[in-house]
């Protein structure tokens, strides 16, 4: 084994774009943790459904890729709100063991019910930046471009541009508008959020319209890295996301995507170098999630408030 | 001090109980605000002063009446009713610590939909400079004293007919608390803004107020004029420490 640095742009690249879509699931764990202190354990599954929904409009209806993705975002985001006025608000908010019971529950039946519609074959689903448009003049290749010797892929480039301008219009939302507003009054204080007249539901609702949007993205992005849609898709992409978001802080938007990104780092260099330094090839991908569990934990012991997050002072 | 910008209405209790649990907190109260007038509830910890403010607002489970005006709203939401105009600083001053003085007040005017929010945000900031000076500034940053103009200046941002205040001297110096009385009693007096305040302060808040109540264990057991309580025997040794 060697310490090859040829490929450390390789490994940057590629640790980069994969971080990128952990953020993209962290900020969706986030928004909801945010308002709710509530971990969404069915964000993944919401996710996976979004991204079946793109592969039954774009795949088999032959509607336009970019069309399908906006359309399967705003739907999840209608099952968003759906689900938490039908399964969450009938429920005390500070009693949290039957909501995160809930969501466990979701996360169970989606999985088992998209597994009877489209079974659990790997199904392709078009890359949204599979190749580069024609207008960009070509260097390199149609799918990368050369970046200190390394290929820097156009799959990379449209991931972070999408997580870019998603990531300015969440801020948009949330700082330019009343429900966004009203829904940082609910995060930051629902009773006083009540008591200055917020519907604490129905911006919770909003949240979780959001929040099922985004992870909606996460998983059309993700898919080309997995060799297309299937129902277990989200399962280990949530882990890294839940690494993520733990590292960067719960309550931390911007937390969230720079933890994403971090853990995303972590487990390239794993990749690179951790499987054939530590245990072989064999044992890479255990290896990577171990990595997101021992994130986790060691934040957990360490630093509970994240990298971002709000420490908790409790004040009498 | 302001331009009137407040309607006054009153607001009428009657056998008002209220409950977390099976614990019953009120045990059937009848009191009444006047409009325009300032009415203070007094009593000790746990007595149930702020069960009875949120048992006006409906945060808890209740019975009885509770009239705004000529309205029942017993059984009204908590936000419908602050859409009716009541505006509630609970206890603790409830500011939202992660968002900037200027969000806090915006997210007071929620409920509105006329065109004089940023009048209201100037006229506010003018008699509060603090917290114009602190504008951009997260909530959780300002002192006690700041976090509690801070609270008052985002209930009067809806504009309300009836403002509730739960304890506003606690954990504010001396000083400060005089100098916020002060500005109640200004309003009160300017405005005709009807308010509700409850209070272990006695001596504050009965020179404020027209009328006052004795709460105890959850029963109203004394009540009449800010001056017959005070020159009341039994007032003067539970409360003001005579």
């Amino acid at each position: 084994m060697t310490w090859n640095f040829d490929i450390l742009p390789d490994f940057i690249f590629n640790g980069l774009s994969l971080g990128a879509i952990y953020g993209t699931v962290a900020l969706a764990l986030v928004l909801i943790f945010k308002a709710t202190t509530l971990i969404n354990f069915a964000t993944g599954e919401l996710a996976m459904l979004g991204a079946f929904l793109v592969y039954v409009l774009h795949m088999e209806q032959g509607l336009w890729l970019w069309l399908s993705m906006a359309l399967a975002m705003v739907l999840s985001a209608g099952l968003g709100v759906l689900i938490e006025r039908s399964l969450t608000r009938p429920f005390d908010p500070e009693d949290h063991l039957p909501v995160v019971l809930i969501t466990l529950g979701l996360f169970l039946i989606i999985n088992a019910v998209a597994g009877d519609i489209w079974n659990y074959q790997v199904r392709i689903l078009s890359n949204p930046f599979g190749k580069f448009p024609s207008w960009v003049p070509s260097v390199g290749g149609d799918r990368f471009v050369e970046v200190f010797g390394s290929r820097l892929k156009y799959q990379s480039i449209g991931i972070w541009v999408t997580l870019a301008v998603a990531l300015f219009a969440l801020g948009l939302i949330l700082n330019k508008t009343k429900a966004g507003l009203a829904f940082r009054a609910v995060s930051s204080n629902v009773e006083s959020a009540r008591l200055v007249g917020v519907h604490t539901g129905r911006t919770l609702g909003f949240g979780w319209a959001i929040a099922s949007a985004f992870g909606t993205l996460g998983a059309v992005l993700v898919a080309p890295q997995l060799g297309g849609v299937n129902p277990n898709m989200m399962a280990t992409i949530l882990i890294y996301a839940l690494a993520g978001a733990a590292l960067g802080g719960l309550d931390s938007l911007g937390g969230a995507v720079l933890g994403g990104i971090l853990v995303g780092l972590i487990q390239a260099v794993l990749v690179t170098w951790g499987g054939v330094v530590v245990f072989g090839q064999l044992y890479m991908s255990i290896l990577q999630l171990a990595a997101a569990f021992l994130i986790i934990l060691i934040v957990l012991l360490f630093r509970p408030s994240g990298l971002f997050g709000t420490r908790r002072v409790e004040r009498v | 001090m302001v331009d009137d910008v407040f309607d006054e209405v009153g607001l009428k209790a009657e056998n008002l109980h209220a409950s977390y649990g099976a614990v019953e907190v009120l045990r059937g109260l009848d009191f009444e605000v006047a409009a325009k007038g300032v009415s203070v509830i007094l009593g000790a910890n746990g007595a149930g002063k702020t069960t009875t403010l949120r048992a006006i607002c409906n945060m808890c489970t209740t019975t009885g009446t509770v009239t705004l005006g000529d309205e029942d709203i017993t059984r009204t939401g908590t936000a419908e009713i602050v859409r009716k105009g009541v505006a509630h600083v609970p206890q603790g001053r409830g500011t939202f610590p992660e968002l900037s003085t200027m969000d806090n007040l915006m997210v007071g005017a929620y409920t509105r939909k006329d065109n004089e929010v940023k009048d209201d945000l100037d006229r506010w900031f003018e008699i509060f400079p603090r917290l114009s000076e602190r504008r951009d500034q997260l909530a959780g940053s300002l002192s006690g004293g700041e976090q509690q103009m801070l609270a008052v200046a985002r209930a009067l941002m809806c504009r309300p007919r009836l403002l509730l205040l739960d304890e506003p001297s606690l954990g504010l110096a001396p000083l400060i608390i005089e100098d916020l009385f002060e500005r109640f009693t200004t309003l009160n007096k300017e405005t005709g803004l009807t308010m509700l305040v409850v209070e272990q302060n006695a001596n504050l808040a009965l020179d404020m107020a027209d009328y006052g109540y004795v709460i105890e264990s959850g029963e109203i057991t004394l009540s009449g004029t800010a001056d017959e309580l005070k020159n009341d025997p039994a007032v003067q040794e539970a409360y003001l420490g005579a």
